[in-house]
């Protein structure tokens, strides 16, 4: 497998935790020296993506096989630390953007130099800190670790939303900073608040730490707080920012607004369903039904809006808004299927998304276009990226042998589990809907002939994006399959955050 | 003890107007600064061993002038709570005076630079002297030492308006003054003393006979002392006086000045009337945080609105403010270790913004807004230490002002008071979109042709921007130097008297 | 005690509050910056009072110490009152200084002229 670090017995199991941060953001001072040379700049965000893709793969044994390394920075308010510890759900997370940076990096490289993009140097920057702050958030011990590295993380992507310049992308950028700085502070920090006022304690556990702590009633108010406060969840109605995001070029739109910064929201949700209040207590919240609803209409809405917009980007946009009501339901079923299916989901859609967002950019660089309906014909000009298109389609949709399916399948059952009927109906009716907005795209590109040609057959020049772009979005299309056959892997590595009673497994005989 | 050791309580005052007479004499500026500078870090160093001193003996250090033994001399009294401003104004004042040289060459005629210094040193007299002593009346004569030097401070700004904010501060400031001698005068009347401590002892056993009275004394000591510390209604004369001084008089007074009238304010509440009085008797505490509430809200809706970044930093300091005396309404624990906390957190954020501003004024020579596009790019430090210090007012983790937030949220939801929690993450939501307008300008727009040479400042000024700037980052996660601190403070202005 | 004799005894709180307000009334309601300043000398006069009558006892003398004299008026806020003057001085002076230069650089002393040609601060 992977050379680990660890075998030389020169780093210990924390210093790794640690240098996934410090790495990131190191990287960000070398990028900000030798910015007057490209290719070293680009040659240092390689190699600490490099660096960190290996970090977190050191770390996935150690946690698969029970190990828990924590690292304690320092205690800034009476029992509030600075403090990382990785379990299940973070190191899934960390594996999935530590992986994807790599990817997203080679990507990045061809997409900006090919499109002359300016101030490349800030966008590494910036790009390098956010994935510092996801890999942060990832590992946080305690919900003011994960709040801080929240807002840092909406902060240093900020500049990368407005990175344009142009009155719109300025526009984007005050949504964005706006709904996240504005969901996380009004939201957030109050429902934190609260929770050290009772439960005098931040940190995760195993159970949750509000659990027989709180009335029912103030166990409905805060978790509505919190799946409303983690504004980068997207759950309706603080969405806008996302669609908005999409101004940022096409890498950001890929590892960050389908990854890193998305996913960040969501994951913050299970880690707070699961180890701050523990799923029993939501499970049987009062407000759990009110807020399934919620997410349930979200889930069918963006379906809805995504069917009807033009803009490619912006139709992915509101399928990611769909698809992270997914992983928020799952959550908020609370069964241990349910999240486990939620946790898998995350990773399934990371991969499945980048793809299709790495396609997005790749048909504007090498053609210009960003409307669905001006891409007939597409396919015969680009058929590699278009192929990669139509099998992370079908893993967002579900299909095997794509990871999709898994993740969905135990989200369903986990529905089914707590007889929540109408939750399997609004995930059926979704899945139907997500067949209705990316096929036709994959149908277009492929079947229709393409504009001053009479038919597909005549032979026309191939033109793709350029290499890096090409390559990065295979791999990750490869990663949907990858994921299909490795999707028991992951249940296992999450299988210890819910009970270990009932072990959940994609079962063998499908 | 050393004979140095004995005398630091008095050299703390001493120090600074010797200073100011020698710096009055030069009749250079550059002759005044030297002897400013001198002067600053001495005194620095004087309130850090001044620290030390209260530190180890664990009682307040009484230092009785001219020999003349309590009550019937004045006595500087130097407790945990005094000594925290003390330290907060000593070393603001000595970093922002490196800062000051290049600032006050640009900014101020040569002939007058070496008045500027003068009334510096006079103004930092004058709050350690407030800060000091714990006399009541001597507190008047040490506030109107600070005041009327920050009056010619602010009068020497560059445009013409400094004159007349520097006037409408005198006229507001007076009254303010004479509203708190008025209420000393009560006082006296009523307990026959002048002493801080004397008259906290004598007051309970009057209060049956002249409760009333004393009760006209401490609004009028309220008020007077609000006036100074702009709270919001009183705080009209700020944003002038802020936005037409000279930089570094703006840098130094919205550090220290307000800071050590709230000092004041704490005293006359927890000290001299005790919390019973302060908070049970008559409802100030409810009083002060509706006026809080609108500071925190009102001032900084229309700091969203300013053109000129410096009253927008003026108006964001009363909208701060408001958090601070928040804080101290709240009159709990977690509460008032917030308020206490900010007033060291929001020194130096504030401290760090008006210098940016000010080495931006020294580069191109206006603050407006529009003016400012693409200023990022070109003094990328001096903006980033601004950006830092502006995360630091929206209360960001990892910077100074989420410490105070946080412990102001706490004390909010120990008072059961919703609501407060709503107006306070809802005004660090206005303050996202001041300091926003800001870098959308400084950093998204291009910078126009004029500003094609400018860059960083030099290196005296630029250092104590960004030794502020990472103090504001510093406090973020350490914070044993301020709340903890605070927190102890807090916990004996609680306990001392209920 | 009736109403007379309240205020007959206590008539000199009366005029300070007298002098208080009007000196107040005079700094808000004056547009002259002069004529403001006088406002505020008057306002801190006040003050003045509020420390002395108190102090001052009927047929009482400086505190001399001797078989001769048994009465005496409180020094302490006579001396305090020193102090506040010369800071009352000084406040003026400043104040009346900074009129002059507004005078030089604006050509008026009128708040409202000042305005119309500055715009509202």
């Amino acid at each position: 497998m992977i050379p680990s670090l660890l075998d030389s017995n020169l780093l210990t199991p924390a210093d790794l935790v640690a240098l996934a941060i410090v790495g990131p953001l190191l990287a960000a001072v070398g990028i900000a020296v030798f910015h007057r040379w490209p290719n070293l700049r680009e040659t240092i965000t390689l190699v600490a993506a490099t660096g960190v893709a290996w970090v977190v793969w050191s770390l996935a044994p150690i946690v698969m096989a029970g190990g828990r390394p924590q690292l304690t920075i320092f205690e800034i308010l009476p029992g509030v630390s600075f403090a990382l510890k990785v379990e299940p759900l973070g190191m899934l997370f960390a594996l999935v953007a530590g992986t994807l940076w790599l990817i997203n990096s080679i990507y990045s490289i061809g997409y900006m130099r090919c499109n002359n993009e300016p101030r490349q140097t800030s966008f590494y920057i910036c790009f390098a800190v956010a994935i510092a702050a996801t890999l942060g958030l990832a590992f946080a011990q305690n919900l003011f670790t994960l709040f801080s590295f929240y807002e840092i993380l909406t902060l240093s992507t900020y500049p990368l939303v407005t990175h344009k310049g142009t009155p719109a992308a300025m526009r984007a950028g005050r949504v964005y900073l706006l709904l996240l700085l504005g969901t996380s502070m009004v939201l957030l920090l109050p429902a934190i608040l609260a929770t050290y006022a009772f439960a005098g304690t931040l940190d995760f556990q195993a159970g949750g730490i509000l659990s027989g702590k709180v009335s029912a009633a103030a166990t409905g108010i805060l978790l509505a707080l919190y799946v409303f406060g983690i504004g980068k969840a997207a759950i309706m109605p603080f969405h806008a920012w996302l669609p908005n995001a999409m101004v940022a070029p096409t890498p950001v739109s890929a590892l960050l607004h389908a990854v890193a910064v998305v996913k960040a929201g969501v994951f913050s949700i299970l880690k707070v369903v699961v180890y701050v209040f523990g799923i029993d207590t939501v499970a049987s919240s009062p407000a759990q039904p009110i807020l399934i609803a919620v997410a349930m209409i979200t889930l069918i809405l963006a379906s809805l809006i995504a069917l009807r917009k033009d803009n490619l980007k912006a139709r992915l946009a509101y399928s990611t808004v769909s698809q992270l009501a997914y992983i928020v339901l799952g959550a908020l079923v609370a069964t241990s299927v349910s999240v486990v299916g939620a946790g898998l989901h995350i990773a399934t859609h990371a991969a499945g998304k980048i793809t299709l967002f790495f396609c997005a950019g790749a048909i504007y660089l090498a053609h210009r276009k960003t409307e669905v309906s001006s891409l007939n014909g597409i396919g015969r000009l680009m058929p590699y990226t278009m192929t990669a298109f139509l099998i992370a389609s079908m893993s967002l949709i579900g299909l095997p042998p794509l990871a999709g399916m898994w993740s969905k399948w135990l989200l369903l059952k986990g529905a089914l589990d707590a007889q929540q009927l109408m939750v399997v109906a609004a995930l059926m009716l979704s899945s139907l809907l997500s067949v209705a907005y990316l096929m036709p795209i994959v149908a277009r590109a492929f079947f229709k002939p393409l504009p001053g040609f009479s038919d597909s057959s005549t032979p026309v020049q191939r033109k793709e994006a350029p290499w890096p772009c090409v390559f990065a979005l295979l791999v990750t299309a490869l990663l949907t399959c990858v994921l299909f056959f490795a999707a028991d892997a992951i249940t296992q590595l999450l299988d210890p955050i819910v009970s270990s009673s009932n072990l959940v497994t994609v079962p063998s005989d499908v | 003890m050393s004979a140095i050791e004995l005398h630091l309580p008095a050299l703390q005052v001493v120090l600074p107007l010797i200073g100011a007479m020698l710096a009055a004499l030069t009749r250079s500026g550059r002759l005044a600064w030297a002897i400013a500078l001198v002067v600053t870090w001495v005194t620095a160093a004087n309130a850090v061993l001044l620290v030390i001193q209260v530190m180890n003996s664990g009682v307040p250090i009484s230092y009785v002038l001219g020999g003349w033994s309590v009550p019937i001399g004045i006595e500087y009294r130097v407790d945990q709570l005094n000594v925290f401003v003390i330290a907060l104004v000593a070393l603001l004042g000595a970093v922002v005076l490196p800062y000051a040289k290049r600032s006050v060459a640009h900014e101020i005629r040569p002939e007058l630079q070496y008045g500027f210094y003068t009334m510096y040193l006079l103004c930092l007299a004058g709050l350690f002297g407030m800060a000091i002593t714990g006399d009541a009346f001597n507190a008047f004569v040490f506030l109107e030492v600070s005041s009327l030097s920050t009056y010619v401070m602010i009068a020497l700004g560059r445009h013409r308006r400094a004159l007349l904010a520097s006037y409408q501060y005198l006229i507001m400031g007076t009254i303010g003054a004479t509203f708190y001698v008025i209420g000393i005068g009560i006082l006296y009347l009523i307990t026959g003393t002048l002493n801080f401590a004397d008259i906290a002892s004598r007051l309970p056993e009057q209060m049956d006979a002249f409760g009333r009275p004393a009760m006209v004394a401490l609004s009028f000591l309220t008020v007077g002392i609000c006036l100074k510390l702009a709270l919001f209604p009183l705080h009209v004369w700020l944003p002038n006086a802020y936005a037409y001084a000279p930089s570094v008089a703006t840098a130094l007074l919205a550090g220290t000045a307000t800071k050590v009238a709230i000092y004041l304010l704490l005293r006359i509440f927890f000290s001299v009337f005790g919390i019973e009085i302060s908070f049970r008797t008559i409802p100030i505490g409810q009083v002060l945080i509706v006026l809080s509430v609108a500071a925190m809200i009102i001032a900084a809706v229309i700091a969203v609105f300013e053109e000129n970044t410096e009253r927008m930093l003026a108006y964001s300091s009363v909208s701060q403010i408001g958090y601070i005396t928040l804080g101290i309404a709240l009159a709990n624990q977690a509460g008032l270790t917030g308020g206490l906390t900010h007033i060291i957190n929001h020194a130096i954020m504030k401290t760090t913004m008006f210098l940016a501003l000010g080495a931006v004024v020294y580069r191109i020579g206006t603050s407006m807004l529009p003016n400012l596009a693409g200023i990022g790019r070109k003094m990328p430090l001096t903006m980033a230490a601004f950006v830092i210090s502006g995360l630091g007012l929206v209360g960001v983790p990892g910077t100074a002002g989420f410490i105070t937030k946080w412990y102001l949220v706490l004390g909010a939801l120990e008072k059961g008071a919703w609501p407060l929690v709503a107006v306070i993450v809802a005004s660090s939501l206005i303050a996202v979109v001041y300091v926003g307008r800001v870098v959308e300008v400084a950093y998204f727009k291009s910078p126009s042709a004029e500003l094609a040479d400018v860059k960083d400042p030099p290196l005296s000024m630029l250092l104590p921007i960004l030794l502020l700037a990472a103090a504001t980052l510093y406090f973020g996660f350490d914070t044993t130097w301020s709340a903890e601190w605070c927190a102890q403070i807090a916990t004996d202005l609680l306990g001392g008297t209920s | 005690m009736s109403v007379i004799e309240q205020f007959v005894s206590h008539h000199n709180y009366y005029v300070t509050i007298l002098l208080m307000v009007s000196g107040l009334y005079i700094v808000i309601a004056s547009g002259n910056m002069i004529k403001k300043l006088v406002g505020l000398s008057l306002f801190q006069t006040s003050v003045y009072l509020l420390y002395l009558s108190p102090a001052k006892i009927v047929g009482g003398t400086a505190p001399i110490l001797d078989e001769k004299f048994q009465v005496y008026s409180n020094p302490l806020p006579h001396v305090l009152i020193l102090t506040a003057i010369v800071v009352g001085i000084a406040t003026i002076s400043l104040g009346l200084a900074i009129v002059v230069r507004i005078y030089e650089v604006y050509g008026t002393i009128e708040e409202d002229e000042i305005f119309s040609s500055d715009g509202e601060i």
